[in-house]
């Protein structure tokens, strides 16, 4: 894009923020549960990949399932979704 | 430079053709839809290098004007009437991110009952959402509109962007004579693209996110700041235009035999024209009056007006839009701005016409303007507010 000059303006402040925690994304400090696997139980069925909202969840056939909690919401909706209840909601601060 | 008869719509296809933005994005609407088909018809032939951007909503054309925009592309996309209101959310985030670039709002009667015909309503209602607003009298002046809105709308002491305004089919769709510049003068004359950033994922930023109460009042205070910053530019940028190709209007209004006027009739837009005509027999007649033409309704002409407007007896206003339970807004703003010198309060008085495109006729302002003089001369107070209609 070597056709534009970004120039600074002469009047006003800028509506620009720097990406942190809680931007780009990310979930920051809101989340209230967190879910947590039991690979143990887990039959790798693959429905809590597919159903999570923001597509946060891996499942492997070897090594089952993680979740990227830099992401994860804690909306809980893989944990309705399991069919062998092996992902439970915990507390945040617990 | 050649000479084309062109309609009003095309004039904008061409002047858009000659800048050559990297991105067009519109939905079709009556009386807007010719300027994108001509430019869409561009594309198709390789006469214009551009990405046309084809989507299911107005709302939508104008996002992707905007993130188009916001990663350094120059812009363009048009609309009218209801098109323009369902995109009058994006209008906001565009100018509040302070991104340059350029929109055609054709003028068509807000619905409902269902209408085609031109008035100002669409146009006035976007009046606070802090883009810079001009208005052309004629098919010439809108292809030369649309070239200089991107160097205003880039200029880093504006940084806002610019909707430029014609009538639907008065001026939409109704062929002149229309001289076009030369292209790669055109783009020298622009140079490169300007703008505050860039999103460009070479750095990691976030626009329009979460900003403290006091924060988002430095920003929007910057909007207002370079409004005013913007009448320089406009007037600037319309000399360097006139030396470059010939044609400069004057700035943020137009002065028609109004220099030794004893009165004024100030409008906006085509019927301008008519107007005029209507000045030059009342001349004729004796009458000294002369018309102060709007160019640019934000930022709004405080200054000219305050100039010409001070030293007049009268003033008449002729709005083609009306506020609801008020007045016309060229009238509440002309009024606000001449009663910073009271001591120079001249008789004033608002009429709204032309709504919904009832058609206005030079014998119509001819009258009218001639009974608002004959009142102020006679010492009467002369009706303050009137909606004229036709029947
Ligand atoms: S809690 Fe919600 S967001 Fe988090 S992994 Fe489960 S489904 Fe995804
Ligand atoms: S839904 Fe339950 S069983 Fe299925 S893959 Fe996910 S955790 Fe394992």
């Amino acid at each position: 894009m070597d056709r534009v000059e970004v120039v600074k303006p002469v009047h006003g402040r800028l509506p620009l923020t720097t990406p942190s925690k809680g931007v780009a994304g990310k979930t920051g400090l809101w989340r209230t549960e967190r879910p947590v696997v039991d690979n143990g139980k887990c039959t790798r069925c693959f429905q809590c990949e597919i159903y999570c909202p923001v597509n946060v969840i891996r499942v492997e056939p070897e090594t089952g399932v993680s979740i990227d909690y830099e992401y994860c919401k804690g909306c809980g909706v893989c944990a309705d979704v399991c069919p062998m209840r092996a992902i439970s909601m915990v507390p945040e601060a617990g | 430079m050649v000479r084309k008869a062109l309609t009003g719509n095309h004039a904008i296809s061409y002047a858009v053709k000659l800048v050559k933005p990297e991105v067009i994005a519109a939905y079709p609407i009556t009386p807007q839809t010719s300027i994108v088909e001509k430019l869409s018809e561009m594309v198709e032939s390789g006469e214009l290098d551009s990405t046309m951007i084809r989507v299911e909503s107005e709302h939508s054309a104008l996002a992707a004007c905007y993130g188009a925009a916001l990663a350094g592309a120059r812009a363009f996309t048009a609309t009218s009437s209801q098109g323009l209101l369902y995109m009058h959310e994006v209008v906001h985030w565009v100018s509040r991110a302070r991104i340059p670039m350029v929109m055609a709002v054709v003028s068509r009667t807000i619905n409902a009952p269902w209408n085609i015909w031109p008035d100002h309503s669409d146009f006035m209602d976007q009046r606070d959402a802090g883009w810079i607003m001009a208005y052309a009298m004629d098919n010439q002046e809108a292809l030369d509109l649309t070239i200089q809105a991107f160097k205003i709308s880039e200029d880093p002491e504006v940084y806002l962007p610019v909707m430029v305004g014609i009538e639907g089919f008065i001026l939409g769709h109704t062929t002149m004579p229309v001289e076009i510049p030369d292209e790669e003068l055109v783009r020298e004359w622009l140079g490169p693209r300007r703008q505050p950033y860039v999103v460009d994922g070479s750095s990691p930023i976030g626009v329009g996110g979460l900003t403290m109460p006091e924060e988002t009042e430095d920003i929007f205070h910057g909007i207002q700041e370079s409004m005013e910053s913007a009448k320089r530019v406009i007037e600037r940028v319309d000399r360097e235009y006139g030396r470059m190709f010939g044609r400069s209007y004057g700035g943020l209004t137009q002065c028609y035999r109004c220099e030794d006027a004893d009165y004024l009739a100030v409008s906006m837009g085509a019927w301008s024209g008519d107007l005029m005509e209507a000045v030059n027999k009342l001349r004729e007649e004796g009458y000294r009056v002369g018309v102060l033409r709007l160019r640019f309704y934000r930022p709004f002409p405080r200054e000219d007006l305050l100039e010409h407007a001070g030293r007049s007896k009268g003033v008449v206003v002729f709005d083609r839009a009306v506020s609801f339970g008020a007045w016309g807004p060229i009238f509440a703003d002309l009024v606000a701005s001449l009663a910073e010198r009271p001591e120079k309060l001249p008789a004033l008085s608002n009429i709204v016409a032309g709504i919904a495109g009832v058609n206005i006729t030079s014998e119509d302002f001819e009258k009218l303007v001639k009974r608002f003089i004959e009142s102020v001369e006679k010492g009467e107070k002369p009706v303050y507010f009137e909606w004229f209609r036709k029947r």
